[in-house]
């Protein structure tokens, strides 16, 4: 089916986001302004004013009430989803590179980036998904990353850990309430910093994406790396599709070098890979600059990516994509099929 | 501050504090002090003279000294001969030369030479009698040489026997700074022989017959061979750029372009001879330099003076070898070619072959059997150009009598190409021809048929264009052309070009007919052939182009319908196939004639490295981007041990080996896809057996911490409440798709 073009940034894009239901996407770019669409037509819902600086991220709670966003004008900051109203604004001494919220919208973590003489760290905030509540001042915890900067960072199931990937391409596990550091297993090429990671639907399992041309799937609980998926360039993105045993990974030649290149050369391309043979299955090309970031629909009917060249595409999966499977997968369902008829 | 001229003291310019005696000039003199004392470097010693009295020996002198002058300057006052007691010679004389290379040459061209009929000269460097001859240098007693245990030596053919049974090829693979030997898998990942990292330093390349692998460093060259790839040979030419081997790998031509300087404390394999030198030839076998050769700056000759001046080139393989290995030659540009005669090296009949403006030339492939000539001979070609009034010449010249067995006059010759037919078969030479006013251009092609009586000469001048590239059918007696309007300007977009096949006329028993247009393809890109080495397929790709980059598979032996125009003709054209690889640099078809690998190699730009993999029908097996991938070779294979006869059998009977191939190949397929399944029905039952516990862990730990199943359930069953009770805002949008039709079609 023909991708939505959703044309409203100006410079490239950050982070994009689905709500919790499928039918809200949120974007961030280097423009100041984040942009909240309707996933069924494209239609522009509204646009949140306020950040001073190119915007990295931007997260929603669960119920859609409210959302936060990250900035290099060194503020994490609160939204009310359906307003555009702000409700908070809390400063860092350095730029946001990643918010999310937990799995029930009652803590927020934020990435702050290494500069100016200050450590990277990640910080929690306690958060009441109630546009009306007094937000507290107070960071409910701070964790500082003195051997390498986190570049990204998660909450587990239960918001029992909270996963960071590094510059140095390693992912660490810290305890979600004390912030003490639990494991750290350099998982992508030494130095190659990981550029992504996103989660499953329970959150017991993620993926990240690396420029060292990989991605990989790490269990939650103990960051056993289960899945590698091989690409021929660098990546940005990584998610994991509900319903359908896929992912997505986004990427393309960086994006300094690509005036140098052909947008053949650049590879801008989204590849699916089924996400336990690990094999390509398939690419969608469109973008005319790399993939900065995709996200799927969490009911599984699209996905959407936003790339360095401003535009945001939205898809929606065709027949043949849920029809694909494997020839071992028709047999399982077909098996669980036949005891579902037994029972 | 250094002194200017105002602020220069007068006592800069007094001289008399200066004292002369105190000047330390030592290292000076040492440094330009006269060797009185000159070295003995350029004495030689001859033995085996014959005994002659006072009045013989100026006879005897002026005689040898002839001999003696071939090979340097020296006169009759620098031999001395001493006389015996008895007023006889003594047998043997010193001789200066005026230089120590003049010695060193006559120690390696007169030892040995036949003085008459009963003496033998022998020419020893008085620097070498002095250090061996001396007393007690040599043993008194004899002890005989110490001959090393045989050992056997691996069999270096075993790569001929694939241990699958398949007969599959090897091939080498040069990517980032790993050098990997494989056997090719068809359409599977090729199976890893031997892998070593930093195995050469700038490239590999297998010998002619397959044997040997060679890696090249700065220190030189190393064989490599064998079921576990030890090391063969070494070969310690020091900066070596290019290797050549002969054609039946018994001798190596190693290249640099830095003089080779032997240190003080000499070399493990090269002498002070082969100082200054760029070119050694080396004997394979024994490991051993046979002899070297400086470069010569080839100067492009002046043919038009208003031309600008070509940058020198150095033509590569500098040294050609005649098809038996019994020859090398080199090209003198301009004045001869030296035909040089193996094992010893020595110039042919002691003198270049003189031929007055020689611009190139080249050895026939094969020993070729010429009607009516009994006797041995080695056959090369070679051009002249116009010189004054004197027309351009194309010879075919006969080893060792050094006739001219054949040759043909042109005029209006601009330049001209030397191709041989793989057998020797045909000769074509590619002659481009410019207008009397020297505005256009046209080529010509002057085909030789060589085993026919009387060599005689075709010519096919139907070709408006410029030729940019000829290829020979190998084993066959087709050709194709590639002809573009303009020559092409470096770095400009090439112009567009035609492929043109040619083939030769249906003719009566077996004489090959008339060489003939057979068609044209128009307005191409491609710029490069590559026929099968079993000849009928050949592809046609574009390669080294940023635009375009196809490669086109032909078969000239099309099985199906001939076109009625082309009934008359030994050839019937299809094309099979055409593919795309972006950026190919490189082509090459396997021994056997039924792979071709394509590659974008990193050594000519960083774009989409890797390899491609097509049967010999242009379907594509493999595709496999690597990064830094620098090269691949197919690994050689000799020739056919099997004679006419049984190979004949063979094709008679195809049908029934094909069967048992066949068989078996769709046994190893379907076992293979049974692997497969099986390997991915573990990962399927491993997955959603992990996914299955870690969803129990997770609703354990849930009902353990009194947390509802599903974490947000509540949340948004609140806010529904909420959203609910304000009432105000119940929009509810419903989005209708109606699926007017739907088909599917199944394409097979």
């Amino acid at each position: 089916m023909r991708p939505i073009l959703l044309s409203g940034h100006e410079r490239a894009l950050t982070q994009v986001k689905y709500n919790r239901e499928g039918d809200l996407i949120f974007s961030t770019a280097k423009d100041q302004q984040i942009c909240a669409w309707f996933a069924h037509n494209g239609e522009r819902l509204g646009t949140y004013h306020g950040h001073q600086g190119a915007i990295w991220t931007v997260d929603v709670d669960p119920t859609s009430t409210i959302i936060a966003s990250g900035s290099a004008d060194n503020t994490i900051r609160l939204w009310e989803v359906k307003t555009g109203k702000l409700l908070k604004t809390w400063d860092f001494p350095t730029a946001v590179k990643r918010v999310e919220f937990n799995e029930d919208g009652t803590k927020l973590l934020g990435v702050t980036e290494k500069r100016m003489g200050h450590l990277g760290t990640i910080v929690v905030l306690d958060i009441k998904v109630d546009v009306e509540a007094e937000q507290s001042d107070e960071k409910a915890l701070t964790i500082v990353c003195d051997e390498s900067k986190a570049t990204v960072a998660g909450w587990s199931y239960l918001s029992k850990y909270i996963i960071a990937g590094h510059e140095d391409g390693s992912v660490s596990q810290y305890d979600g309430k004390n912030g003490d550091l639990l494991y750290n297993l350099p998982v992508h090429e030494l130095n190659q910093p990981i550029t992504d990671l996103q989660w499953n639907h329970d959150r017991t399992y993620f993926i990240t994406a690396s420029k060292d041309k990989t991605a990989k799937l790490i269990s939650a609980k103990d960051l056993e790396v289960f899945k590698t998926y091989v690409a021929d360039t660098p990546l940005n993105s990584a998610v994991i599709t509900p319903k359908k045993d896929y992912v997505i990974l986004g990427g393309g030649q960086a994006a300094m070098d690509v005036t140098t290149t052909s947008a053949r050369q650049g590879k801008f391309e989204a590849r699916f890979y089924h996400k336990i043979f690990e094999e390509e299955i398939g690419r969608v090309r469109g973008h005319f600059g790399p993939l900065n970031t995709v996200a799927a629909d969490p009911t599984g009917k699209g996905y959407a990516s936003g790339g360095e060249d401003g535009y945001v595409r939205v898809h929606q999966f065709d027949k043949g994509y849920f029809d694909f499977m494997y020839e071992v997968e028709r047999e399982r369902q077909n098996k669980l099929a036949a005891q579902g008829a037994g029972n | 501050m250094a002194p200017s001229f105002d602020t220069l003291r007068d006592d800069n310019f007094d001289e008399d504090d200066f004292d002369v005696d105190e000047v330390d000039v030592s290292d000076l003199r040492e440094k330009y002090e006269v060797q009185l004392e000159q070295g003995y470097d350029a004495f030689v010693v001859v033995d085996g003279l014959p005994e002659v009295n006072e009045e013989q020996k100026p006879k005897l002198v002026k005689f040898l000294l002839k001999k003696l002058n071939t090979v340097g300057k020296t006169s009759e006052d620098l031999i001395f001969m001493p006389m015996g007691e008895d007023g006889k010679s003594l047998r043997f004389a010193f001789v200066e030369y005026s230089s120590p290379a003049e010695a060193a040459a006559a120690v390696r061209q007169l030892d040995y030479a036949p003085l008459d009929k009963r003496h033998t000269l022998r020419v020893n460097k008085l620097t070498d009698i002095d250090r061996y001859g001396r007393e007690g240098r040599v043993d008194e007693e004899y002890t005989p040489p110490h001959i090393d245990e045989f050992q056997e030596k691996e069999h270096l053919r075993s790569f001929m026997a694939d241990p699958s049974g398949r007969g599959r090829d090897q091939f080498v693979m040069f990517r980032g700074e790993s050098v990997g030997v494989f056997w090719a898998n068809d359409k599977e990942a090729p199976e890893n022989i031997v892998e070593r990292p930093h195995w050469t330093e700038t490239f590999v390349q297998w010998s002619p017959l397959g044997t040997y692998l060679t890696s090249v460093h700065a220190q030189g060259v190393q064989l490599w061979g064998g079921a576990s790839w030890t090391r063969q040979k070494r070969f310690a030419h020091p900066f070596v750029n290019l290797i050549a081997f002969s054609p039946l790998e018994n001798y190596l031509v190693t290249w640099s372009n830095r003089p080779i300087s032997i240190p003080e404390e000499g070399h493990p394999m090269l002498s002070l001879d082969d100082d200054g030198k760029n070119y050694v030839i080396w004997d394979i076998e024994t490991g051993k330099p046979l002899r070297s050769f400086a470069q010569q700056d080839v100067q492009p000759p002046a043919v038009d003076e208003n031309a600008p001046k070509k940058p020198v080139k150095n033509p590569w393989p500098a040294f050609k070898w005649s098809a038996d290995e019994k020859y090398v030659a080199r090209l003198n540009q301009g004045t001869s070619i030296s035909v040089y005669e193996l094992p010893r090296m020595n110039l042919l009949d002691k003198t270049a072959v003189k031929l007055d403006g020689v611009m190139d030339f080249d050895w026939a492939p094969a020993t070729v059997q010429r009607d009516g000539v009994k006797t041995y001979e080695q056959l090369f070609c070679f051009w002249t150009p116009e010189i004054g009034s004197n027309p351009a010449r194309v010879g075919l010249m006969s080893i060792p009598s050094k006739e001219v067995v054949r040759s043909l006059n042109l005029f209006n010759v601009s330049d001209a190409k030397l191709h041989w037919q793989s057998e020797g078969a045909y000769l074509c030479v590619k002659v481009d021809r410019h207008s009397k006013s020297k505005k256009s251009m046209a080529t010509t092609l002057e085909i030789f048929r060589v085993k026919e009586k009387g060599v005689p000469v075709e010519v096919v001048d139907t070709i408006k264009d410029t030729v940019i590239n000829f290829a020979w059918e190998p084993k066959g007696d087709r050709f194709v052309i590639i002809t573009t309007t303009e020559p092409v300007a470096p770095g400009a977009v090439p112009p567009k070009t035609s492929v043109a096949f040619f083939c030769p006329e249906k003719a009566k028993g077996n004489a090959v007919g008339n060489f003939k247009h057979l068609r044209t393809l128009e307005k191409k890109n491609s710029n490069a052939i590559y026929w099968s080495p079993k000849g009928r397929f050949v592809v046609i790709a574009t390669v080294h182009n940023q635009q375009s980059s196809e490669l086109e598979f032909y078969d000239l032996d099309f099985e199906g319908e001939k076109p009625e125009a082309e009934k008359d003709f030994t050839a019937n054209l299809q094309l099979m196939n055409t593919a795309d690889h972006y950026g190919v640099t490189d082509i090459e078809w396997d021994p056997s004639g039924r792979y071709v690998a394509t590659w974008a190699s990193a050594w000519k730009h960083t774009m989409e490295n890797g390899y491609h993999l097509y049967d010999f029908k242009g379907e594509q097996l493999r595709e496999e981007p690597v990064e830094k991938f620098k090269q691949w070779q197919w690994r050689p294979r000799p020739p056919t041990l099997l004679s006419k006869e049984e190979q004949k059998q063979i094709r008679k009977n195809l049908r029934e080996y094909s069967r048992v191939f066949e068989q078996e190949d769709n046994e190893r397929i379907s076992s293979a896809d049974v692997a497969v399944v099986e390997a991915r029905r573990h990962l399927l039952e491993d997955w959603y057996a992990w996914v299955a516990a870690m969803e129990e862990e997770l609703a354990e730990e849930r009902a353990y911490l009194g947390l509802p199943a599903d974490p947000v359930a509540e949340l948004l069953k609140a806010k529904t409440a909420e959203v609910a009770a304000d009432g105000e805002e119940q929009i509810i949008e419903e989005i209708m798709e109606e699926v007017l039709e739907e088909t599917e079609e199944i394409v097979q």
